[in-house]
């Protein structure tokens, strides 16, 4: 526990020494990093790198070999994978997972879940702290469709909207669980000019008005770059470089790696 | 399920005339034993029973997910609870139902936990499994004197209380209304709200339901348990309704049966237990009736008629017919 501590010292997140193979690869190899609260993180590399797989681990979905992930002091290992939102790490997906036959705002109330308690029991009831609960979600869920824009598709099945529409969904689902450390999978994949620079202001505007630490997965490398504090770099799974993010953009091995891969 | 959002204000002028629906339809409802004969209200009964048993399995497998081939087991477990507290205990026959859904709530949880680690067709292998080996388990010898063997057990049909004047046949069919309007009732509340909402989830897509904090595995055991409770409530009226309860009774094809009754009414639908309820119930005496050669033929082709013409189900059918009645008297009244 007091090493545990030490480790994270004042950052929100620690990613100490990580290692992930599956088989014979290699996704994760001993990758280290801290996150500071308040911060907004980038963190690129060309396909392959790693990048989701370490987004996994945090989740829990993954289990890593090597390593330690300390979140707010407490080992990573410690929180099963449906205490993950609760103890305030949220996430979207790069490969969308809305619920597909729901509607906005009830994915959008799905993401209250951990925020709200009340159970089997009570729920068939309808006690009126339910009734209660209920009313404060869709309240705090109609302020969330509203901050994405999404107030016309509200009552609209997910799977009927476009693409687009879709990631603002997993946006405000991830919002919805009130994270204090939010992890962003390529948000900006598939949106047009105009949509990323939307998109920009937006993850500034999570961290500014909402208080919420970022940590943002993506390929475009000017929106990466114009929004984040920091920027960590892997190629293979091993990280090559961490810094600013003109450090970065400018570092050998980064330059290498994009151009090796001819991205 | 209707994921009309609370705060529309749409919704609320709807709902007023759904209400006056609602009741004159219930008016209706208890008004039937007395339009028709009593045989005819005993089936009315069994629709009430299967309509229990079939909300209960689109908990588990329209709602979360979770395909069962052996609800029929359920079912059965709850007819002989009550059949069995009747027989060797003289437990009056209202007492049995409560207690037919509690054991049936156990057995359904408790299976549902090694469920748990079962997908898609191997959970539909595993229940089948349930449901196939119950008949013979209400056989074994050591257990006869519970359950009275190949022969079963009778129940003696209840009299209505404090001397209403009504039939037998019409008191079980109000005592079964009770029930049954009570199940309903804690079923949509506990759909409509946090807990609904996570049982979809786990079933579009369950590694984001566990992301956003939803317990999975508690949730997936649940389901289970209280999808097991209200078959086995559904069991218990049951048994009393039609008076005698044996193995074979409850072979395979009921538990296929509650499948059929499930898509026909329509997947994850509250009300589309009821049309699956009447689906089952009546349409075999119609392919009966239709040709005494092949009524199981008459059958397929009713079937496979109603999965043509309205594949999301009976109450998908009914609600799109609907929508498009609304969308068509909007316009008409904005012009
Ligand atoms: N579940 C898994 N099983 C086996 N291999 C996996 C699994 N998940 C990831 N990998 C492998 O780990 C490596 C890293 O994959 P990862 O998805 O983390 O890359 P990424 O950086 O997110 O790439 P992209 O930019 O394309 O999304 C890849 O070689 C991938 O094939
Ligand atoms: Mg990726």
């Amino acid at each position: 526990m007091l090493q545990t501590q030490a480790t994270s010292g004042n950052s929100l997140l620690a990613v100490d020494g990580v290692s992930v193979h599956f088989g014979g690869i290699v996704a994760l190899d001993g990758v280290s990093f801290d996150i500071a609260p308040g911060q907004i993180a980038g963190l690129i590399g060309p396909n392959g790198a790693g990048k989701t797989t370490l987004f996994n681990c945090l989740s829990r979905l993954y289990r890593w070999q090597g390593g330690r992930i300390v979140f707010d002091g407490q080992s990573l290992l410690d929180i099963p994978r449906h205490r993950i939102a609760t103890v305030g790490i949220g996430r979207t997906f790069q490969n969308l997972a809305l619920f597909r036959s729901m509607s906005v705002h009830d994915n959008v109330m799905l993401g209250r879940h951990c925020r709200t308690r009340s159970g089997f029991l009570s729920n068939a009831l309808r006690l009126p702290r339910v009734v209660r609960e209920e009313r404060a979600s869709a309240e705090q869920a109609a302020q969330l469709v509203a901050f994405l824009g999404l107030e016309a598709d509200a009552d609209k099945r997910v799977s009927d909207l476009p693409f687009g529409t879709q990631k603002r969904v997993e946006l405000a689902r991830a919002l919805a669980s009130e994270p204090r450390l939010l992890l962003l999978d390529e948000p900006a994949c598939g949106l047009n000019h105009e949509e990323v620079h939307a998109l920009g202001k937006l993850i500034h505007d999570i961290r500014g008005r909402l208080g919420i630490t970022v940590l943002l997965v993506e390929h475009h490398m000017s929106l990466v770059m114009s929004v984040s504090d920091k920027v960590v770099a892997l190629n293979f799974g091993r990280k090559i470089a961490e810094g600013t993010p003109a450090e970065v953009q400018q570092h050998p091995e980064v330059v290498q790696a994009y151009l090796g891969n001819g991205d | 399920m209707t994921p009309a959002s609370p705060l529309t204000a749409a919704s609320a002028a709807p709902g007023k005339s759904r209400r006056i629906a609602l009741a004159v339809l219930l008016l209706a409802i208890c008004a039937l034993p007395f339009l028709v004969t009593n045989y005819h209200t005993f089936q009315l009964t069994m629709v009430l029973v299967y309509a229990i048993a079939l909300l209960g399995l689109n908990i588990l497998t329209g709602y979360n997910g979770q395909i069962s081939l052996g609800h029929g087991a359920f079912y059965a477990i709850g007819a002989y609870v009550a059949a069995i507290l009747m027989d060797k205990w003289g437990v009056p026959y209202w007492a049995t139902v409560p207690v037919a859904g509690l054991v049936c709530l156990a057995a359904g949880f408790l299976f549902g936990l090694p469920a748990l680690r079962l997908e898609g067709l191997y959970l539909a292998l595993a229940t089948f499994a349930l449901g196939v080996s119950m008949p013979q388990l209400l056989k074994y010898k050591h257990l006869e004197y519970w359950t009275g063997g190949v022969q079963g057990i009778v129940i003696m049909k209840p009299d209505p209380p404090f001397g209403l004047p009504i039939n037998q046949d019409q008191w079980l069919y109000y005592f079964t209304l009770a029930i049954a309007l009570v199940m309903f009732l804690l079923g949509w509340n506990l759909l409509r709200g946090r807990v609904g909402r996570s049982l979809i989830a786990i079933r579009d897509q369950p590694i984001a339901a566990e992301a956003m904090g939803v317990n999975n595995s508690l949730y997936k055991s649940l389901a289970f348990g209280v999808s097991a409770m209200y078959t086995g409530v559904a069991g218990a009226l049951g048994a009393i309704a039609v008076q005698f309860v044996a193995p074979d009774s409850f072979n395979i094809f009921l538990s296929i049966t509650f499948l059929v009754g499930i898509v026909i009414g329509g997947l994850a639908s509250i009300p589309g237990a009821i049309y699956g309820a009447i689906f089952i119930q009546f349409v075999p005496n119609i392919a009966d009736q239709i040709s005494k050669a092949a009524p199981w033929a008459i059958y397929g082709v009713f079937m496979i008629g109603f999965v043509y013409l309205m594949p999301v189900g009976v109450a998908g059918a009914i609600r799109i017919a609907w929508a498009r009645i609304r969308r068509g008297s909007g316009r008409n009244g904005q012009q």
